[in-house]
Formats: structure tokens, sequence, C-alpha cells
């Protein structure tokens, strides 16, 4: 049992903290996301090459550094810090998750162009009608001759604006929503048939629709057995989850020692706010949220190494934790930063949104709680 | 980061099931299943067992009779303990008394009273809270005079009341919080005494519980003469004492091994047990996420917990951050409560008292939920009630 980091990961974290502190203030996130192209390239080069973070959690025979979930935590949790857009869960987490696992042909050279910067991922997994079901799929990959033909429709995809690539779930057989026939594909965004409708988020993201009609893949674009990618689908999922998990809990602690920091400088009555005691019992509710959402996230990224019915239930469950935390935590922290929190002036207020929407990200609270009951009931059984 | 256990450890376990299995009283198993109240031996038999064999104080320094082990080891010790079912050692002694007497004791004082709360000889009680003095600890009233007997030597002579004082009823000795200097601030007027409970002058009366039960007492001292080498630290500095016995007491109040095995049970009695449309309880939709979120959130104050003995074997000691294992550890300890009388239906009202548990009445896994859901609002409350533990995260951590 240990819980300490390497020389290494404390190194990474302090790498990215520094870089991040000169160069990722809240003013020039907004600024940026102002603009066009609404992300900052240059701070992914930086990333790739100045700090050389994008390898860090791949194997070392890859061209990494030799990490891995741990080091995926270590980062995400300092862009949570930061508010960061730029797409390391999508690309790092999600696209070299898929490639590591699903071991496709050329996969070395394509996380040979990650750990670059050169290549960019986003997930195609949700569904209009789908919600939170993965297994809800519309979208379907016909087979023509020794290659697919892809057709479909997939929503809110976050980062495609962004990417080079996306990685696609799609049927290949079953039913709409059987856990057989499932497949994933990794499409080129400029392939032909593929267009994109592309949007803001409400936390400063930007996302897609993105339709494919009619799109041709060669037999190499499919990861994983055809058909049978579900159980694929689902531990790069847990992945993300866990890193997910990390980003929140950077987010969660800027909210919570924001909070506290205002309400000493903020004085009603003659006093700084932070004297009554019924805020300070509010903010250690806070801080006591934030120290279990630390501790479910420590749990599920140890457990990602473990079998796929504890890996499941451990992602699910730091996934309920960090659920119910976002949303205490960060609607608390507004509710006592007063009117200041509900303006778009103070950094508080996108912790918040960020927070709000890490919520829904992968599974809502319910989805995840319905999840692991079903998971610990199928371990009592 | 890992949660692996190095092959040691694994043996380690083996080991502490095999003496658990092999040496805990069958009279006392069988006294614990039929749900009876226990008495001062059994209690004590099982300490003495535990001290013959060297472990009725792993976290003792180990030239006291500590064990040395591992914070790894202490969390299987724990676990073990819950999954068997066991008796915990009475803290008062051992876990509370002890580390104040070999911070603060003289040479004296630890090698008269330590090796008797070791072995299970000496029953210790807790004198800290009065009728006034709750949370405002400090505030406390109970009074100790300094005279000079009629022998010649130091006497301190105590008049005052203490409350909530845990199985006083059966205490050979307590350690209590007297009031040496009424002039000073509240704090720094407070000693630390060891006194006999069989001096004259002290009364005993019990205070029944919700549950029926009789657990905590008032204690009354009335003239009560203790040997001035009695006093542990320095007059007036009790506080001190005071206030490192909290922080110890705090520790060890999580109980996530016990509530583990609280959870295990609560979902075996819901398997059995009926929903309304006639499937189990456990299946029941509402019940059953009741029962996950409790699970979930008994998961992250064990990692938690794990955190913070892996701060403390890297040298930190128990610091205000044990206010959260104190907070969300009694929560879920009350929340199981909750759920158990919630599952058992219409046969959590019956109130059968000391002799109704052969009775029939109900199914055994019923019995005494109502007096456990009862008595169990305690927890919330004592040790520093939750609220003082936010006062202290509030002052300690967050600064404010």
């Amino acid at each position: 049992m240990d819980f300490s980091f390497t020389e290494e990961q404390s190194m990474l974290r302090d790498t990215i903290a520094s870089y991040l502190a000169d160069n990722y203030s809240f003013d020039q996130r907004r600024a940026a996301l102002g603009r066009e192209p609404f992300w900052r390239p240059d701070v992914w080069s930086a990333f790739a090459d100045e700090l050389g973070i994008l390898g860090a959690a791949f194997p070392e025979a890859q061209g990494g550094l030799g990490g891995g979930y741990t080091e995926n935590m270590v980062v995400m949790e300092e862009l949570g810090k930061a508010l960061v857009v730029e797409p390391y869960l999508g690309t790092v987490v999600i696209g070299g998750g898929f490639l590591k696992h699903g071991a496709p042909a050329g996969a070395e050279e394509m996380i040979g162009q990650i750990i670059a910067g050169k290549a960019i991922f986003a997930f195609a997994y949700a569904e209009p009608q789908g919600r939170y079901n993965i297994r809800d799929l519309k979208t379907t990959a016909r087979k023509d001759g020794a290659g697919y033909v892809l057709n479909g429709h997939k929503a809110v995809v976050v980062g495609a604006p962004y990417a080079t690539h996306l990685v696609v779930t799609a049927r290949t057989g079953g039913g709409q929503r059987d856990a057989g026939g499932i497949s994933v594909f990794i499409v080129p965004k400029s392939a032909k048939g593929v267009t994109t409708r592309d949007y803001p988020t409400v936390d400063g993201f930007r996302a897609s629709e993105v339709y494919f009609e009619n799109v041709a893949l060669g037999a190499e674009a499919r990861i994983g057995g055809e058909g049978e990618a579900l159980p694929l689908v689902e531990k790069v999922m847990d992945e993300a989850i866990a890193a997910t998990c990390a980003e929140a809990c950077g987010v969660l602690r800027r909210l919570q020692e924001g909070t506290v920091e205002y309400t000493k400088q903020r004085k009603q009555f003659g006093v700084p706010i932070s004297s009554f005691q019924v805020l300070q019992h509010r903010m250690v509710d806070m801080f006591i949220q934030l120290e279990q959402s630390i501790s479910m996230t420590y749990m599920a990224t140890i457990r990602l190494s473990d079998g796929d019915a504890e890996r499941a239930k451990a992602a699910s469950a730091a996934k309920v934790q960090i659920g119910k935390a976002c949303k205490f935590v960060g609607q608390n922290a507004v509710q006592l930063h007063g009117g200041m929190g509900v303006t778009d002036e103070m950094a508080i207020g996108h912790y918040f949104k960020r927070a709000t929407m890490i919520e829904g990200l992968f599974g809502s609270t319910d989805h995840h709680l319905a999840r692991y009951e079903t998971l610990s009931l199928g371990a009592a059984a | 980061m890992n949660l692996d256990f190095p092959p040691e450890d694994t043996a380690f376990r083996e080991e502490v099931r095999t003496f658990l299995a092999e040496n805990y009283p069958r009279d006392l198993r069988e006294k614990q299943e039929r749900g009876e109240t226990l008495g001062k031996e059994d209690y004590l038999s099982w300490h003495r067992i535990l001290a013959k064999k060297g472990w009725s104080t792993p976290s003792w320094p180990v030239e006291l009779g500590g064990t040395g082990w591992t914070p790894t080891q202490k969390y299987i010790w724990s676990e073990e303990q819950a999954r068997a079912d066991t008796l915990g050692v009475l803290p008062f002694g051992v876990s509370m008394l002890a580390p104040v007497l070999y911070t603060f004791g003289t040479e004296e004082q630890k090698q008269r009273f330590l090796p008797g709360i070791r072995d299970g000889i000496d029953w210790w009680c807790q004198g800290y809270s009065e009728p006034g003095s709750g949370s405002d600890l400090a505030s406390l009233k109970t009074r100790a005079e300094r005279i000079t007997g009629d022998d010649g030597k130091e006497y301190y002579v105590v008049n005052g009341q203490k409350t909530w004082t845990t199985l006083g009823q059966h205490a050979d000795w307590g350690f209590f919080l007297v009031r040496t200097d009424p002039d000073a601030k509240p704090q720094a007027g407070i000693s630390f005494l060891l006194i006999d409970m069989k001096s004259p002058g002290i009364a005993v009366r019990r205070i029944t519980t919700l549950e029926g039960g009789h657990e905590v007492n008032d204690v009354f001292l009335d003239n009560v003469k203790v040997p001035v080498e009695n006093r542990v630290f320095h007059e007036n500095q009790g506080w001190t004492c005071a206030k490192a016995l909290l922080a110890h007491e705090r520790s060890g109040i999580a109980g996530v091994a016990r509530s583990k095995r609280g959870l295990e049970r609560l979902r075996q009695m819901a398997s059995t047990e009926m929903s309304d449309d006639g499937g189990s309880l456990i299946q029941d939709a509402f019940f059953r996420r009741k029962v996950a979120e409790l699970e979930i959130d008994l998961t992250a104050l064990e990692f938690t917990e794990l955190r913070t003995l892996a701060g403390e074997s890297s040298g930190k000691g128990p610091g205000p951050e044990s206010s959260i294992l104190k907070i969300k550890g009694t929560e879920i300890q009350q929340r199981l409560q909750d759920l158990a009388l919630e599952a058992a239906g219409h046969y959590g009202a019956p109130f059968l008292g000391e002799a109704g548990h052969n009775s029939g009445i109900g199914p055994q896994h019923s019995l005494d939920l109502a007096g456990d859901y009862f008595n169990g609002r305690k927890t919330s409350i004592y040790g520093g009630s939750n609220e003082i533990q936010r006062n202290i995260i509030s002052k300690m951590v967050l600064g404010l």
C-alpha cells in the first residue's frame, strides 16, 4: 500500500504547474477562448516540445516516458486547476488508451504522432437518442468488401473542432442497444463524408455535432474485434472517468481555496465574513468533499489495473463521489461569493461551470450509481 | 501508488486470522450472538488473552508493550477483528490515557499505571464532561484544592460532578480534568488527575439511555482526596494533556472496518427481508440505492483513512484532519443503523429487553436494531461533537 509519488511524477506535476502559472492565467485563457481558433495550439506545442508531457503516460517502447495511470492523474489534476481546454483527455487518455489496448496496425506510429503533438483525438461515442448508454448506437459501419462504410450522427463530441482524428463507436451488427455488434474505428476528420457543426460549450470548451455520410473506411481503421469492442470501450471510458475525476480534484481545490480566500477578504457588518460560523462549517463541508474526492480518485486510478468488474465498480464509485462534490462545492462556492459569484468577471464562476459539466461527463451521478449497484449486486450473487 | 500487500503482510493476515479463530472465547461469542449485555469480566477476559499474546496495545511504543506494527499491519489487525466480530479492547486506558501517560507522565507514573492498562487489570474511565461543560469543555468547574494532609503529604481535595462517564460503573480508576486555578483563563487553570474510583467521596449514578441500557453515568466527587503524585504533567497545564488525548480519541473513531462488516450484515439482512412487491429488499430500487450510496461513501472514508495512515507512517501524528474521519465515520455508522432499522420493517418495534432474546418474536436479525439506532445517536455527539470537529477543521486546517 503506497500513496506516494515518485520523484519523476512530482517533477511532472511541478513542470506543468509552473508552465501554466506563467502561460495560462485566467485572463489569458479568456482572451484565447474569445477568438479564433478558440483554443491555443501554441500551448499544445509547448506540451509536446517544451514540456514533453504528452508522452508521460506511454511506454518507453512506444517513445513515451514509461508512465501510466498515475501520470495521467497528475497531469489532469494540474490541467483542472487552470481550466485548461486543450485536449489531453481526448488525445492522450482516450485516443492513447484505444491505441495501447486495441493495438491496431500502425498504433506505434500514431502514438508517436500524439507524443509529438501532431495527432489530436476526440471521442465520438454519444448519440442524440442514447443519453449515457454507450451501447445505444444508431451509427452503423456496414461491411463493404474488405472495409466498411460509416453512417450516423454523433452528439456533442468534445474537442472535435481541434481534432485530427475521431474515435468512433458504431454498429457492425446487433440491435440498437445490444452489447454485441459494437465496433470501434479511427476516422481521420478529413475523410470524405465527415461533416461537423462546431460550437462552444458552456464551460469554454469546443464541441461538434459530427455527421458521417457513407464514409469509406479500410479494414485497418478498426480497433479491436469486429462486433466485440464493448469491453474495450468500457475499459477506456473507465480510464477517462478516472482522469476526469483527477481534473475535477484540481477544479474543486480551486473552488474550495478560492472561497476560503474570498471570505477572508470580504467584509460585512464590519468583519470578514469568514468569521461567521455558518459559513465556516459550510467551507469545512466543502473541504471534506474535496478530500473524499481525492481519496476516490486515488482509489479509482489504482484500481484501473484490476479486473473488469473491480475496475468498473471503482470508476463508477469515484464518479458518484466526484459528481456530488462538484455540485456541492460548486454551488456553495458561488453562494459564498454572493453576487460576485454570479458574475462572469471572477474565475470562481468559470470553475463552477466546469465542475457542473464534469457532473454529467461520461455519465451522471445517477447513471454511475445505477452501474455501481448492478455491479455490486452481481458480485454478491 | 499501489494497493499491493507485500508477502509479509499477507502472512501477517493469516497469523492474525488464525489467532482470532483459535483464541476468541466461545462463551463470549455465544453471549454476543444471543445479544446479552456484556459485563466487566467479558471485556477483560478477552483483553487478557490479547495481552498474553502481546497484542493488547499495538500502537504503544515497543519498549512499553507496543507491537511495532506498520500502519498496514494495524489496518489488517482492525479489519480482521471486525471480520471475526470480536469485541474491541476498550479505548479508555489503552488508546486514550496511555498516550498521555507515556508522553507527559513521570517515569514513576508510567511504571505504576501502564502495565495494568496493558494487561487488562485496571479498568479506566473518563472524567471530562460536566453538566454545564459539554462542547465548551474548558469551562469545567470541578474544583481541586491543594492541601497538606494530616500525614504531612500533599493532596488535592476534589469537589464537583462529572457526567457521560462511559462504563464508569466498572471502573477501578478514572482520569479527570479538574480546575486548580479558578482565577486563570479557562484553559490555563486545569489539571489532569488520576483518581482511584474506590476513594471515599466518589459516587457513581446510572444514567439510562434511550434503548434502556446502562452505559453512561454521573460521577459525583465529594471531598475526594487525591495524592499530588497522581497529577499528570504540570499543575494548571492539564489542557495540554486533554487536547492530546482527544486527538488520539478521534483517530480511531472512524471505525471503517466495523462499518464494512456492518454493511455486509445489512446486505445479508436485506436479502432475506421482503420488499412490498414480494422480491427481496436488497433488490428494491429505493433501498438498494441507499445501500450503494452508503458503500461508496464508506469507500471514500476508507481511502481517506489510508491516506492519513500513510501520512502517519511518514512521521506525521494524528492531525486536525482526523476530525474528517470522526465526522464521516460517525455519519456512516449512523446511516448503517438507520438503514438496518428501516430494513427490519414491523419487527423494528418490539422492545424485548434483557429476557426477550430467545422469545421467537420476529427474525433474530431484527433484535435490538432500534436500540442500536437510538444508542447510536451518541456517536456524532461524543468525542467532541461533529460541529466541534468542524470548528477544529475551520480553525486548524482552513485558517478561518
